[in-house]
């Protein structure tokens, strides 16, 4: 028996810090997983195929057939990163962020490590916020990588200049590569609502497949639902209703209204589905 | 048997809690647990004095584990109080569980990582614990518990064994006033086994209250001070371990070849008679079994036998093993109670 631990005060003597450590080790675990490295390369696979079939097919795309912005790649390869992000909103980013956040509390539990965790003690309001935060992060991964991935594939194999917005504007390749980031920043911000929405339902499971898989069935019923004319009503309340709604971003001056909207929609299912998960896991019996 | 151990205090840590109980480390009152309808935890009354080393014992489904939650903070109480290092539970759960170890219902890691990589990541939940030394501390424990040269393999790798073993690890990151193992020897070979109750011994000479829970009572009783019972989810005895042993009723065994006669006699004495006699060697002798000795001399009962022509060829009394205690506590039936 050393002198430390015979001589030792309660807790060690060290001050409790504000759990950054916490946070760092979340994000280490999660990016070092190949799990994580597996659907970013998914992900950015996805401007990359955009990319190459364009180059490939001989006859140019007619202009409104296939993706938004699907036609102007041939003439501009700063269009391959926005067509890339229109093409993974629907599914494959949500498809993405449902699997990290559904995995965030019912993952633990899975493994084991929940219970030790809590008895470390982690916290249960700092384990979620962490664990929230951690999904958040992969967001920002996420659409960074298409974003990332379209730029590049663009900038090898198409012509790279000015790029004339919808409002008939010409603005330079720097504030073009801004306006990818923007609309990069844009998703991400339409991602917040669902992540929360995962992290929610990942409370109420043992069983991370199966949260995994509701908040990606979730999604797509949004959606679906957001296309039925005969619940206009409910629309607004979607949080999938602002998803591609990034249009604004491409006009000059930039309309920063749905920006707004789909913030305030987003923070919206933050608190709800945030003071839900609260409410749930700190009353949780933690049995796994 | 709830008078203070004189283990108590001998640490002079009994600062943690000036106001009272600080010779208990764990305590709790009445304690329930229900599921449903189904009590798993009946009303239990733990008093866990500082300094030992506590067996908790029971047979599979008798309530330990969920015990065990209920003391760390993972499920809540139905009704009853728990203190925990003289802290009100779960209130007190931030302060206390920094300096609780805990190995609950298994080990549980990410296989993905490493080792090493599991223990800083669960090191780094703690907010107590210092960034600075996290890497060292994690080195120790890992040798402590012979995992030096695993370190950097994946869990996904590691047997039953060094999981168990990584999860003792994990509990002794930091220098802790109570460890709280629950089946700790589960999946151990005998070396490491034996590893670990040397681990809960050095621990506990170290002045760290260990609590632990088995269902193997040979465990308990080579390594615990003190020992509780559980069956069907209440607390059927408590104490040290030779009250509870003493408890249990002494047996005469007298090897004679007249057996009619000894019995005669020893009931005589007032003893009463136990099983049927078994043969036990040659020559006819014969084992004849008796309890209720207890306050009678020994050699006055065999002088009361030959003074009667009763040829003695052998004659003991026999201490109740704890594991006739237990089995008396907690019934024969192998069946779970559900």
């Amino acid at each position: 028996m050393s002198a430390e631990t015979t001589g030792l005060s309660r807790g060690g003597g060290v001050r409790p810090g504000m759990g950054w450590a916490l946070l760092g080790s979340e994000l280490s675990v999660l990016f070092r997983r190949l799990r994580t490295w597996a659907m970013l390369i998914a992900l950015a696979a996805v401007p990359i195929l955009i990319a190459v079939a364009v180059k490939l097919s001989s006859q140019p795309t007619a202009p409104g057939r296939g993706p938004l912005f699907l036609d102007r790649i041939t003439q501009n390869g700063l269009f391959v990163a926005v067509t890339a992000l229109v093409v993974c909103v629907p599914l494959f980013l949500p498809l993405t962020v449902g699997v990290v956040a559904g995995d965030t509390i019912a993952g633990e539990a899975n493994l084991g490590t929940l219970r030790y965790l809590l008895i470390a003690p982690a916290g249960r309001i700092r384990l979620l916020l962490v664990k929230y935060a951690g999904a958040v992060a992969f967001c920002c991964a996420a659409t960074a990588t298409v974003a990332a991935a379209g730029a590049l594939a663009g900038v090898v194999l198409f012509p790279v200049g000015p790029v004339t917005l919808l409002s008939g504007d010409t603005i330079s390749v720097g504030e073009s590569a801004l306006r990818s980031l923007l609309i990069a920043a844009y998703i991400t911000v339409s991602l917040l609502g669902l992540s929360a929405i995962g992290l929610l339902i990942s409370t109420f499971t043992d069983v991370p497949v199966g949260a995994m898989a509701a908040t990606i069935v979730l999604s797509v019923v949004s959606q679906v639902l957001d296309n039925l004319p005969q619940l206009e009503w409910l629309h607004p309340w979607l949080f999938s209703h602002h998803w591609l709604g990034f249009a604004d971003l491409l006009r000059q001056p930039i309309s920063w209204t749905s920006f707004g909207e789909n913030a305030l929609l987003q923070t919206g299912y933050i608190a709800v589905c945030g003071a839900l998960a609260y409410a749930k896991f700190s009353n949780k019996d933690v049995l796994s | 048997m709830n008078e203070p151990s004189e283990a108590a205090n001998v640490d002079g840590r009994g600062h943690a809690n000036p106001v009272r109980s600080s010779n208990l480390v764990i305590e709790t009152h009445a304690l329930v647990k229900r599921f449903g309808r189904r009590s798993a935890v009946d009303g239990i009354d733990l008093a866990v004095p500082r300094g030992s080393v506590f067996g908790f014992l029971g047979p599979n489904g008798s309530g330990k584990t969920t015990t065990i939650r209920m003391l760390l903070g993972l499920a809540s109480a139905t009704s009853g109080d728990i203190r925990v290092l003289g802290k009100e539970m779960p209130q007190g759960l931030a302060s206390v569980l920094p300096g609780v170890g805990a190995l609950v219902e298994g080990p549980g890691f990410y296989p993905f990582l490493s080792g090493t990589g599991n223990l800083t990541r669960l090191d780094a939940a703690d907010p107590h614990a210092s960034s600075s030394t996290r890497s060292r501390r994690v080195k120790d424990a890992l040798d402590r518990v012979g995992l030096s040269h695993a370190a950097g393999k994946k869990v996904r790798a590691y047997s039953l064994g060094m999981k168990q073993r990584l999860g003792l690890a994990n509990a002794m990151l930091r220098p802790r006033e109570l460890l709280v193992l629950d089946e700790p020897t589960n999946g151990l070979d005998p070396q490491g086994t034996r590893e670990v109750r040397n681990l809960v011994r050095s621990l506990a000479a170290g002045g760290t209250t260990v609590f632990v829970s088995s269902h193997l009572l040979a465990e308990v009783e080579h390594m615990c001070t003190h020992v509780g019972v559980m069956s069907a989810g209440r607390l059927v005895a408590q104490g040290r371990i030779e009250e509870l042993r003493s408890a249990g009723q002494a047996r005469v065994v007298v090897q004679t070849p007249d057996v009619d006669v000894a019995s005669r006699v020893l009931a005589r004495l007032g003893l009463v008679p136990g099983e049927a006699p078994g043969v036990v060697g040659s020559r006819g002798t014969t084992a004849v079994y008796a309890t209720g000795i207890n306050g009678r001399e020994p050699e006055a009962v065999v002088s009361a036998l030959v003074a009667d022509g009763v040829r003695i060829r052998g004659f003991a009394v026999e201490n109740a093993s704890l594991e006739e205690r237990f089995v008396s506590l907690t019934g024969e039936g192998f069946d779970v109670v559900g």
